[in-house]
């Protein structure tokens, strides 16, 4: 019999240990195996959120720790619901949000209809679509912004040649009305794959002689595509909305690396205010605070959302 | 409407729920809207009050 290191493990326990290890109930090695975890997720996230939610009715701020911390009660609240300039942040944020989810639910299931055709090529053109979310959010940043410089971009000579606007006459990163757009459209360009992967998976699902059978009652494609292929994608289509919708409301990375947040603060999404409240200004009360609205928002919608979800998958 | 007034007073999950879910969907509307300041105040409140209740009513019998 070979001597493999399970073997080796098991004669270097204690006897006394390996005793009481076998006298362990079913439930009992469970709860061995299952209580890491359960430390481990209240060590870096319930106990970090309780304690955010403290921190959220104090003045105390992480670069003063010798300082005297204040009980502040709902006035950091307070003053983050009656800002203009936050309210200003959230309007950026849900257009972000609108535009990137609602483009990239359309081209990315148009993309996955396009490629569950059998056609020459498929994988690699499957291959290639999906490369730009492989991509580290700074490199993409990255070479967007010189894709978008008014002389020498990219961009702005195919918007020239396609609409004959002239490509030094405008800004994509430095007009107040291009800004927005400018984040929506790099988002979208890297994020439709996943969108696509995902719906892929749920037209793959779908098996053929459903296909068949309606062809055989006559039913058109048009009838086939509203009846049958967009009921049984719509779980998956709700679950990429559900990712996407999630990480773009924290969108931090992305757009830091392409407008900072600017020109003004067209492009100044919440996580990018939060961040600077937290560590630029160092009001960490105010900005724990500022977490727990945004939590709470997330969190109540992922709660209604995934309901929605569950009935969805029920039909 | 009946049955949706009658499941409120009889504690059922599914009209407590959607109304949690309208609460939400208030709230969020009131934090992003750009119309009104007054809203976004108040944002936080409703989205809460909803987000707390559909955490409870989900307990609730069918």
């Amino acid at each position: 019999m070979p001597d493999t290191p399970i073997d080796r493990l098991a004669r270097a326990t204690p006897s006394s240990l390996a005793r009481r290890a076998r006298g362990l109930s079913d439930r009992a090695i469970a709860w061995v195996f299952v209580t890491p975890t359960i430390l481990l997720l209240l060590a870096i996230n319930i106990f970090p959120l309780i304690w955010t939610v403290r921190l959220s009715f104090t003045n105390f701020a992480a670069n003063k720790p010798n300082a005297e911390v204040k009980w502040v009660g709902l006035r950091n609240y307070q003053r983050i619901l009656t800002d203009p300039d936050i309210w200003q942040t959230m309007q950026a944020t849900a257009h972000f949000l609108f535009w990137t989810l609602l483009l990239q639910v359309v081209l990315g299931f148009a993309l996955a209809w396009l490629i569950n055709r059998k056609f020459r090529g498929n994988d690699l053109m499957t291959t290639l679509i999906v490369i730009p979310m492989m991509l580290s959010p700074a490199v993409v940043g990255n070479f967007w912004t010189f894709l978008y410089e008014p002389q020498i971009g990219l961009f702005n000579y195919a918007v020239e040649f396609f609409a004959g606007i002239p490509a030094s006459s405008f800004s994509m990163l430095g007009s107040v009305a291009l800004a927005p757009w400018a984040i929506v459209i790099v988002d979208t360009w890297m994020w439709t794959p996943f969108v696509m992967l995902i719906c892929l998976a749920g037209l793959r699902s779908i098996p053929d002689y459903i296909y068949e059978a309606a062809e055989v009652d006559r039913a058109s494609k048009w009838r086939q595509f509203w009846t049958m292929t967009v009921p049984m994608v719509l779980p998956f289509l709700m679950l990429a909305v559900l990712f996407r919708g999630i990480e773009n409301f924290k969108m931090f990375d992305l757009v830091v690396q392409l407008t900072g947040g600017g020109p003004g603060s067209t492009t100044l999404l919440t996580s990018i205010e939060l961040k600077r409240e937290a560590f630029e200004k160092w009001r960490t009360g105010y900005s724990s605070a500022y977490a727990i609205i945004l939590f709470v928002t997330v969190f109540g919608l992922a709660s209604i959302y995934v309901k929605a979800l569950n009935k969805v998958k029920e039909r | 409407m009946k049955g949706f007034l009658s499941g409120l007073l009889r504690l059922r999950r599914g009209p407590w729920e959607l109304l949690a879910s309208g609460l939400i969907g208030l709230g969020v509307f009131m934090l992003m809207q750009p119309f009104v300041l007054w809203a976004f105040t108040w944002s936080f409140l409703v989205t809460l009050t909803g987000t707390v209740m559909f955490i409870i009513t989900s307990h609730f019998p069918e």
